[in-house]
């Protein structure tokens, strides 16, 4: 071995290696909340190794902003100044859950790479991974959130709702796209490649997205697509969203809201659970 | 507590219309290197990722250490730990940040996982790439803080995946010293390789897997005597005397002699060495110059082939991963 970099001889490292061995001691075992946790610290360190995943959320939102704000301001509300009150929760809605579906494919790298296989061979709370790769990505929809909301600010929204309206509105998107991240966990321990869960997943958001109540008043819509927009879970978290921030009433769409989210972890929730035992 | 470390019965898991396992039984001890030998797509990957329950059985039942792998799962996790066939760190962490993040999962608290990490740093070699991104570690280093990482608590049994595939000489010797150290301290070692040499060198127990079945078990002694008493490898110094020096074999060990590809070669498969010194001193008396002679045990090679009818090939570009 001298002409090893290492300084150690393979017997000076069998000594260190039993050393380790014998001197390790067993914690007492985390529970979930705590295992969780570190998970979203794990999402975090992430962060700051590759912080090229903050671009979709730093340049997605302003995008979006700008461009729905003043390709639709003139022609929907006669001025973008009048349309921004009435479009600017909207469009927060709309980039922060479209964000959500870069969850599914990030997992489905992670599972190809390896790493689930040492999460899921160790003696934790199952689910703990996936719930700290949703707590992580919370802090990048959060992001997304405050920058879109700056932008807003900047060309000219005034909220009524003030900071506490605006607050609320953003801590029910988070909730609403925490709970809508499960879709797209169950997405990649079904579908193969990333490509895959990206393309499902914009087909499934596109409908929600746009067959809502973002843009415009569905009142000018046939009568089909009103239907649909009224059952779209979407168009219950805008219109919540937007009376937290507009300082107007909020109705039973809150309620709703919530109910959709728990239903949403209680559905695919489960079926990611189901599928996580024994994923390909 | 169970005296063995693994025990199996009919164990299978089947993808698709593939029996990737079909019906292993095993009684594996405590102690030592248990090896899983065996081509690409044996079902050696499948059956220990069913032990290490990162994969459920579609059949038969398994248990480790005594705990059945299905309904006791958690008390199996606490004990084995595993080392994967691709990375099974993040690669976008740094080493010292994978382990400190396993450690905090064992329940470590922040310092104390900061202390658990430098320890297996330190004895691992790895002190100097601490902060340095998995990704960008070679390969050697990479199976390092891979098997460092198995260690953080450590387990009863450790499974290793394929741990030197794709490694050079130098960093599989340094594999193979981290193993010996493991099991020197009590750490049951189970397996899996391609390789015929590593499990030559490391088992103490193969287990031979070919088509999702165990189609031979023992020591590496025992499955080389199954396959006879070895080979004679004659090689003559001028190539037309071959023939010559075939017939004279032929008729002092009464065996097969093969002419191999080499046109100086001649090897014979032995059922009783003691006709061997005789053989050679005929060829002398027939004025045949020898280049070279050996008597060697056969290789796990030969075992492998003549278990199988078919030659241990491995293969590099196709994964056993599923």
């Amino acid at each position: 071995m001298t002409t090893s970099t290492r300084a150690e001889s393979p017997v000076a490292q069998a000594e260190a290696i039993a050393s380790v061995l014998t001197s390790s001691s067993r914690p007492r075992r985390p529970n979930a909340l705590q295992t969780s946790t570190i998970f979203g610290w794990r999402a975090l360190l992430k962060i700051k190794h590759v912080p090229e995943q903050l671009f979709d959320v730093t340049v997605f939102p302003v995008m979006m902003t700008l461009l729905f704000t003043y390709l639709f301001g003139g022609a929907i509300a006669g001025s973008v100044t009048d349309y921004i009150a009435y479009i600017a929760p909207g469009v927060l809605v709309q980039s922060v859950l479209f964000i959500t579906m870069y969850t599914g494919s990030t997992l489905r790298t992670d599972i190809d790479r390896g790493v689930f296989d040492r999460f899921r061979s160790l003696p934790i709370w199952r689910p703990s991974p996936l719930v700290g790769m949703l707590l992580g990505d919370a802090v990048r929809f959060l992001v997304a959130s405050l920058l879109t909301a700056a932008v807003c600010l900047a060309i000219g929204w005034r909220p009524e709702g003030g900071v506490l309206g605006v607050a609320a509105g953003i801590g029910l998107l988070l909730i609403f796209a925490f709970s809508l991240g499960w879709i797209w966990t169950f997405l990649s321990l079904i579908l193969r490649t990333p490509g895959a869960i990206m393309g499902v997943a914009g087909f499934t958001l596109m409908p929600l997205l746009f067959g809502s109540n973002i843009f415009v008043d569905p009142a000018t819509m046939p009568g089909w697509l009103q239907a649909w927009v009224e059952v779209n879970p979407v168009s219950d978290l805008v219109t919540a969203v937007r009376a937290f921030m507009n300082g107007t009433e909020v109705g039973v769409e809150a309620l709703a809201s919530l109910g959709w989210s728990a239903a949403l972890v209680l559905v695919f929730g489960s079926l990611t659970m189901w599928r996580y035992r024994d994923p390909r | 507590m169970s005296e063995l470390a693994i025990e199996t019965t009919g164990l299978t898991k089947v993808y698709g219309d593939t029996r990737a396992v079909d019906g292993i039984d095993l009684r594996i001890p405590r102690g030592g290197v248990h090896g899983f030998l065996g081509p690409n797509g044996a079902g050696k990957t499948t059956t220990m990722r069913m032990l290490a329950t990162l994969t459920r059985p579609d059949g038969g039942w398994a248990e480790v250490l005594g705990y059945d792998v299905l309904r006791q799962s958690d008390e199996v996790r606490s004990r084995v730990s595993l080392t994967g066939q691709f990375a099974s760190v993040d690669e976008d962490l740094t080493g010292a940040e994978n382990l400190r993040l396993l450690a905090r999962l064992y329940g470590f608290d922040g310092k104390g996982a900061r202390r658990r990490a430098g320890e297996l740093l330190a004895a691992f070699g790895l002190d100097d790439a601490a902060d340095k991104q998995v990704k960008k570690y070679s390969g050697g280093m990479r199976r390092r803080i891979d098997i460092a990482a198995s260690i953080v608590v450590t387990p009863e049994i450790l499974f290793l995946d394929e741990p030197t595939t794709g490694l050079d000489p130098r960093s599989r010797n340094e594999v193979w010293d981290i193993v010996r150290a493991m099991v020197a301290v009590g750490t049951t070692v189970l397996l899996t390789t391609q390789y015929l040499d590593e499990a030559d060198h490391l088992a103490d127990r193969i287990s031979v897997i070919d088509h999702g079945k165990v189609i031979a078990e023992g020591t590496s002694s025992e499955l080389k005597a199954s396959v006879g008493s070895g080979s004679l490898h004659v090689r003559v110094m001028h190539r037309a005397d071959r023939e010559r020096a075939r017939a004279v074999l032929v008729h002092q060990l009464g065996v097969e002699v093969s002419a191999a590809h080499d046109p100086h070669l001649l090897v014979a498969a032995l059922e009783e060495r003691g006709r061997v010194t005789r053989a050679l001193t005929a060829l002398d008396e027939a004025g045949i110059e020898l280049a070279q002679f050996a008597l060697g045990q056969p290789t796990l090679d030969e075992v492998f082939l003549a278990l199988t009818g078919h030659e241990a090939e491995p293969d590099e570009e196709e994964g056993e991963a599923a």
